[in-house]
């Protein structure tokens, strides 16, 4: 029971994390259709914004204090990747918005892999670790939570109703959900749609940056390619609770958050990714939305 | 037309000059702690940093340089040219053609044809294996699989971001086969074809009732699963290590290409030892089985099934009013598309001698993919040209020794390989979203035919 438990807390850690960037899939397919296959490579540029703010802080400042650094971090690399989604999507998706549906995929996997090579040249493909940020662990009887983890379970409880919030009750989120189900007329009712989805880019950007930041504290170490992995994972997430339903994101990402660390706690490690991805299969033959996602009438 | 005027010219400076301070401001802004610091590890392992203001301040300057010279020169120019384009009233797509365009597809395959023979004239026996062996072969497997997913994709609309794993099936179906069972090439080539089929069957069942982006999900996961399992199940597939010692193809049987084997080719013919031969049959292999896709794809885009695919990709509903069996419309699409990629899995072991799931990462599906949409869905021709500018573009890098002497001896061309196809990637689908070739060539027409615009098809959805 203990060791269940123990698995439990892992597994809600990790799918806060998948949860976050889902989040940003998400919003992004829910508003204009597309799957931003680079989402998962601006998680990676938040986790080395991190990296590189808490390598300069030390340097400066010896003795600050790991919340301080932490706040510094997150609030940098939130800035960083709004910044680097906000122009991805002014460069390479915007333009193509009135085409076809495949062109801003591809323009999307092409950014990923340009993503992950830029980092690659410009920092190194070595893995860049850095010492443990937060060490403090409690013990519950059997069970050890490090408070890494209560961190991260509750930075995403935060977030999570904070953009709840914003979606539901803020004119932009009206706005954002008059883009969502019809563009053009939300375009005639005085919605900057541009605007709208620029925004949407910089929030699930955002989100991404503090997902990538609690996966440098929770790991340790951050290398060019950890947006993929993740980023499959968090795309899988989104799918799995219902591809352009926020709480679905959510769900799907603590799912798979669980599974993971099910599996590999009572089966085999190796086959955890299949799991995932077998799971997946099997939830879209019964649901093929998705778990939260609304079924799609299609119109002749 | 008339010169604009002193006063509208100093406007658009101003604009250029105002958008280029703002690009370098965004540009500053992108690259000042990925670019502008270096983080590295010191001798006691500890990762430090250091600033390259020089390097980030290059960036900054060609961003802002960049838009400068596009808001200033380069965009009034294309306006200009589209107006009188839109004046005159020439349609996009026309009906006539040059000699070079009639006879385009004639001239190409006899140029591929002599490519072989030309590459060893020119560059001797030994020095023809890079152009063969790096370019040509690597080029033509990349044309055989993106005309395989063009099945899937280009004809009958089906999204699919797993395509790597059936090149994956096809390649180990024969590297296991022969090795335990010591079944020729020409035996396992089929039978790598047909397993690869097989599982494009297994993989069509669940995603049947699926619809677009679900389905590009699914088919991602599929190709993910296949990897996992190649690499975790050590036992049959030895793992990460991958198999080794495939052997080489014979020339159907008659002569080998072994160096110890008693008709070996080069024994036969008196020539001198070299494995050039056997990198220009295998050319010559890889350009028949393209043929053979090229083939069976324009036959099949004529046949009951293939206009079955084309409805699909175009209209779902309408197509099952109309009482098209949509089950096996997309299980054969699958089916086929799989084995064409099962075929140039086979090639693929027999021409590395090594297999190992390193080979058949999502990247390579998104390449494939990337060609095919590149090039003009639905277009051999245009798919053709687009794996010859991005594989051979990207090969061509590797080769590119002079660059040292500009960058200095420490420039390695191949690190920039992925980021400058990942650009090319962007950068070709802004201009130009339809492809390399946006028009289509219908299969049922009225009188005469007439190629239309290829915005005028859909790409459907799943």
């Amino acid at each position: 029971m203990e060791y269940f438990v123990q698995q439990l807390a892992n597994g809600l850690t990790l799918g806060s994390i998948y949860g976050l960037i889902a989040i940003g899939y998400t919003m992004v397919y829910g508003i204009i259709g597309m799957i931003n296959f680079a989402h998962g490579d601006i998680f990676m540029l938040g986790a080395f914004a991190a990296l590189i703010v808490f390598l300069i802080l030390t340097s400066f400042f010896a003795g600050i204090p790991v919340a301080l650094a932490l706040l510094v971090m997150l609030i940098i690399a939130m800035l960083m990747t709004s910044l680097w989604n906000w122009t991805i999507e002014r460069v390479a998706y915007r333009p193509l918005r009135g085409s076809f549906r495949l062109a801003p995929l591809i323009t999307a996997i092409g950014m990923s892999i340009v993503l992950s090579n830029f980092i690659q040249v410009t920092q190194g493909p070595r893995n860049k670790p850095i010492p443990a940020l937060v060490t403090d662990v409690y013990h519950f009887g059997d069970i050890t939570i490090s408070l890494k983890q209560i961190i991260i379970i509750a930075l995403t409880a935060v977030l999570l109703t904070i953009f709840w919030y914003v979606v539901n009750k803020t004119p932009l989120g009206r706005a954002q959900r008059a883009t969502e189900q019809d563009r053009k007329m939300a375009a005639l009712l005085g919605v900057d749609v541009d605007r709208t989805i620029s925004i949407t880019f910089i929030m699930g950007a955002a989100l991404a940056a503090v997902a990538g930041t609690m996966y440098l504290m929770y790991y340790g170490v951050a290398t060019f390619n950890d947006g993929f992995i993740p980023g499959v994972k968090a795309f899988t997430a989104a799918v799995l609770g219902g591809i352009g339903s926020l709480p679905g994101a959510v769900l799907g990402g603590l799912l798979i958050g669980l599974i993971e660390s099910l599996w590999s706690a009572y089966f085999t490690i190796a086959y955890k990714d299949v799991a995932t991805f077998a799971l997946l299969a099997f939830v879209l033959i019964f649901k093929p939305t998705g778990i939260l996602g609304r079924p799609e009438v299609e119109k002749v | 037309m008339t010169q604009p005027s002193a006063l509208e010219n100093s406007g658009l400076m101003m604009q250029a000059v105002k958008e280029a301070v703002f690009a370098g401001a965004v540009a500053f802004g992108l690259f000042i702690l990925y670019v502008g610091i270096e983080t590295y590890q010191d001798i006691n392992n500890a990762l430090v940093w250091r600033t390259r203001w020089g390097l980030l301040f290059s960036f900054v300057a060609i961003a802002a340089f960049g838009r400068f010279v596009v808001v200033g020169f380069i965009k009034p120019h294309l306006d200009k040219r589209k107006r009188a384009k839109a004046k005159a009233g020439i349609p996009e797509v026309t009906d006539h053609k040059g000699f070079f365009h009639r006879h385009f597809l004639k001239i190409a395959l006899v140029l591929l044809l002599l490519y072989p023979p030309l590459s060893v004239m020119l560059a001797g026996t030994q020095g023809s294996l890079k152009y063969v062996d790096n370019f040509g072969i690597q080029i033509l497997i990349y044309v055989m699989l993106a005309w395989g997913l063009n099945i899937v994709v280009g004809l009958a609309g089906l999204l699919d971001l797993g395509y790597v794993a059936f090149y994956a099936v096809g390649a180990y179906s024969y590297a296991l086969l022969s090795e335990h069972f010591g079944l020729s090439f020409w035996v396992l080539l089929p039978m790598a074809g047909i397993l690869a089929a097989f599982w494009g069957i297994i993989l069509g069942f669940p995603v049947l009732r699926l619809r677009g982006d679900y389905l590009a999900i699914v088919t991602l996961a599929f190709g993910e699963i296949i990897r996992l399992v190649l690499i975790n199940w050590t036992v049959v597939t030895k793992g990460t290590f991958g198999v080794s010692g495939i052997p080489k193809a014979s020339f159907f049987g008659i002569w080998s290409f072994d160096v110890g084997a008693p008709n070996n080719f080069t024994k036969a013919f008196g020539l001198s030892m070299s494995s050039a031969y056997y990198k220009i049959f295998l050319f010559y292999l890889i350009l028949a089985l393209c043929m053979l896709t090229a083939y069976v794809t324009i036959k099949l885009r004529r046949m009951p099934i293939g206009r079955a695919w084309e409805a699909l990709r175009e209209d779902e509903i309408a197509c099952r009013s109309l009482g098209i069996n949509t089950v096996t419309t997309k299980l054969t699409a699958f089916a086929i598309g799989a084995m064409i990629g099962g075929f140039a899995g086979a090639f693929f072991a027999t021409r590395q001698g090594f297999v190992s799931p390193e080979s058949f990462v999502f990247l390579e599906s998104a390449v494939i993919l990337a060609i095919v949409v590149l090039g003009g869905m639905g277009s051999l021709t245009g798919i053709a040209i687009a794996a010859i500018v991005m594989v051979g573009g990207t090969e061509l890098l590797r080769e590119m020794e002079f660059l040292k002497h500009v960058f200095g001896p420490d420039f390695t061309p191949e690190l920039y390989r992925m980021l400058l196809f990942g650009l090319a990637m962007i950068v070709v689908m802004v201009f130009k979203p339809r492809g390399f070739v946006g028009s289509r060539e219908p299969t049922a027409y009225l009188k005469e035919r007439k190629a239309v615009s290829g915005s005028f098809t859909k790409e459907g959805h799943g």
